[in-house]
């Protein structure tokens, strides 16, 4: 029994940072159609403010709470700086912004390297967070439960800002129908910037909370991408729960199998039930209704 | 020679996945057919430098501890150059990233002994990337210096092993643990070549010494996510961990293994592939008290130690930790100088024949080049963790242990290859 619920808080844990990759991309590509391949360099440049805040403010824990809304903004700012230069053109052409971002993806990853050198580095993660709360037979790992906790606050104020901000009805008009929206006087440009912000800026966040787990290199974003769009494409495209079920999910079922089998089985077996389950539901787990003609 | 041609051509055409797929293609082809003629004619000894390959991972998942090899190896080139060179040539080093990629390494060894007639080679890590190039140093009878320990059950007539074979390094590894009364074992190892292998030679010594094997899992290499295998390894009823993840995977690893509350007084994990430089950057406070298997630590007692020490750290800073494949590199090249020296000449042929039994007194202590199977004489030397980042050494075989990469004089070893 408690095997089954360690490996499942294990599983959620795996969910939790998932889902605080998926997030961002949820936004970007599941609102706005932007594949946008350099959004796991987002969650580098996140990852690397971590390391130069820590560097430069003493204290793991100060460095860390410090990190969360700077890396936010770094990142956020990139992804704004992105669209303005390239995507804002590419908006009607799905593809194309695939292999544009995918350049722009490797271009940041050079820059990382030629700035922070080529080897991995590591930041340390404040005493608090290296320990762990056990209950009842179960080993609840601190760093753990401070992923989850990120990850379920930043899909709290994400549905916050979508369902009750001003900014969240513009950027749901554009998403149901760009061209209605334009007419009824909304700046869809600027909607679409600011979407790209915090779709950007999320994966910022989720760098920070990369670093409690492992190492920070220039390619640390590319071993997530995949991950990342698998879940927004399961969950629905354009459909937070739809993320945040999946994400959960996708985590529990490979920790689950990995206990069971090894961890290549696992990621091979994920990967047929995600095909097989696509098979069945093309449009993944929730769809958006609109009045869209599209 | 046409098969160099189109590999070298689709590489040249910059399609990375199709290059290596042709440069892999055409490796198969050409060692098959055996048709290099010109042994040796590609290294350049006209001028007044010959030039030497350095072959590391500057980038990617490896460059954690392929760097320090690197500068390791730069040094023994710069002292030697500073005492007059070698047969009274310079030696001019030409670096090449391997990137942590066993295509690449395949494809800039050839660049090394093809366009830079480098007279040897001197690098790689993992057993996957040496296992690449293995079959270019053969086809070009041109000589690679392998300064990193593995997993043994090798023996090419164009590579020389510094690092240590099996039986130097694990053997002893596991003869300690069994002395521990730490039987029962659970296996944690990237998944590629070297910890495949050595896990296979741990169980064939756990079953034959009465020691059992709890548990073996395998993440991919460069993999962060460890949550799994950690409750693995606390359900199995583990006495320790044997841990042959490398790279930067065990930064996930032993963050994951102190956030489950298991600790080297309540589950002992000993690494084979975790040094100084890795510890350093690891973070001391997740490995303290953990045991690693090395031939030498920055802390090995001896003159030459002492001086070696200091000579690193003088060149790359004071906090610069040495390490045991560092050691071995730079050994590496003194070595190859006494065999160059011995044989009065660069020609492969010759240097290899008078290989047999030339010594160094090495920061590790004495060590033995054996003729026979192109390996050394090597101290073993367990060590502890300690909170400063060094390895103290607990234990260690007391003389150099002959090699034997095929674990000949041992019964257990029998069915292994």
């Amino acid at each position: 029994m408690t095997v089954i619920l360690n490996q499942s808080f294990t599983g959620i844990s795996i969910g939790a940072v998932l889902l605080l990759i998926a997030l961002g991309l949820t936004l970007t590509f599941g609102q706005m159609g932007v594949i946008n391949m350099a959004h796991g360099e987002f969650i580098m440049a996140g990852a690397y403010t971590t390391y130069v805040l820590q560097k430069s403010i003493s204290g793991a824990g100060a460095s860390l709470l410090v990190a969360l809304p700077v890396a936010f903004l770094v990142a956020g700012a990139m992804g704004a700086l992105l669209e303005w230069l390239l995507i804002r053109r590419l908006y009607t052409r799905p593809l194309d912004t695939l292999l544009v971002t995918w350049g722009v993806s490797l271009m940041l990853q050079q820059l990382a390297r030629d700035i922070f050198g080529a080897p991995n580095v590591q930041t340390a993660a404040p005493d608090l967070l290296t320990g762990n709360i056990s209950v009842g037979g179960i080993t609840f790992a601190n760093n753990r439960l401070f992923i989850l906790g990120l990850a379920l606050l930043c899909v709290l104020g994400l549905t916050l800002i979508l369902r009750l901000t001003p900014l969240g009805r513009r950027i749901r008009a554009v998403v149901q129908n760009r061209d209605l929206a334009e007419v009824s006087g909304i700046a869809t440009e600027r909607v679409d910037r600011t979407t790209f912000f915090i779709g950007s800026g999320l994966a910022g966040v989720a760098g920070v909370a990369l670093t409690l787990v492992g190492p920070i290199g220039p390619t640390m974003g590319t071993n997530y991408i995949v991950d990342a769009f698998l879940v927004v494409v399961v969950g629905g495209v354009a459909q937070l729960k739809g993320s945040v079920i999946t994400a959960f999910a996708l985590g529990v079922l490979q920790s689950v199998l990995e206990y069971s089998t090894t961890v290549s089985v696992a990621k091979v077996v994920v990967l047929v039930a995600i095909v097989a389950f696509l098979q069945w539901r093309p449009q993944g787990l929730y769809t958006l209704r609109t009045r869209s003609l599209a | 020679m046409s098969g160099i041609g189109i590999s070298r051509r689709g590489l040249l055409a910059g399609a990375s996945a199709l290059g290596t797929t042709a440069a892999l293609s055409a490796c198969g082809a050409k060692t098959g057919s055996g048709t290099s003629s010109n042994a040796g004619a590609q290294a350049d000894t006209s001028g007044d430098t010959v030039k030497v390959g350095l072959l590391n991972s500057l980038s990617g998942t490896m460059a954690i501890s392929e760097v320090t090899v690197h500068n390791a190896l730069l040094l023994a080139v710069k002292e030697i150059n500073a005492a007059g060179g070698v047969l009274g040539k310079k030696l001019k080093p030409i670096s090449q990233d391997g990137a942590s990629d066993w295509p690449t390494f395949a494809e800039k060894a050839e660049a090394l002994i093809t366009d830079d007639k480098v007279v040897a080679t001197f690098g790689c890590w993992t057993s996957a990337s040496r296992k690449a190039v293995k079959p270019v140093f053969e086809r070009y009878k041109s000589l690679l210096f392998y300064p990193v320990q593995y997993e043994g059950l090798e023996q090419s007539p164009y590579i020389f092993y510094i690092g240590a074979t099996t039986n130097q390094q694990i053997v002893p590894a596991l003869d300690y643990l069994k002395k521990q009364g730490l039987t029962r074992l659970y296996l944690v190892g990237s998944d590629y070549v070297f910890p495949r292998t050595a896990n296979k030679i741990i169980k064939a010594y756990a079953e034959a010494q009465g020691m059992k094997v709890v548990g073996e899992d395998y993440a991919p290499l460069g993999s962060t996510e460890f949550g799994t295998i950690v409750n693995k390894v606390k359900d199995a009823g583990a006495d320790a961990v044997f841990n042959t993840l490398n790279g930067d995977s065990n930064v996930a690893f032993f963050k994951e293994y102190k956030s489950a509350g298991l600790t080297a007084k309540s589950l002992p994990v000993l690494s084979v592939s975790i040094a100084e430089e890795e510890v350093k950057s690891i973070g001391t406070q997740y490995l303290e008290g953990q045991l690693t298997a090395w031939n030498y630590y920055e802390t090995t007692p001896g003159a030459a130690n002492t001086e070696f020490v200091a000579a690193y750290q003088a060149a790359y800073g004071k906090d610069k930790p040495t390490s045991d494949p560092m050691e071995a590199a730079y050994i590496s090249v003194y070595l190859w100088k006494e065999m160059v020296e011995k044989a009065g000449s660069f020609d492969v042929a010759k240097v290899k024949k008078a290989a047999d039994g030339i010594e160094l007194d090495a920061p590790e202590g004495k060590v033995t080049v054996d003729g026979a199977t192109q390996h050394v004489y090597k101290t073993a030397r367990i060590g502890k963790i300690g909170s400063d980042g060094l390895i103290e050494e607990v234990w260690n075989s007391g003389k150099p242990i002959a090699p034997d990469p095929y674990l000949k004089g041992y019964d257990w070893a029998a069915g292994l290859s």
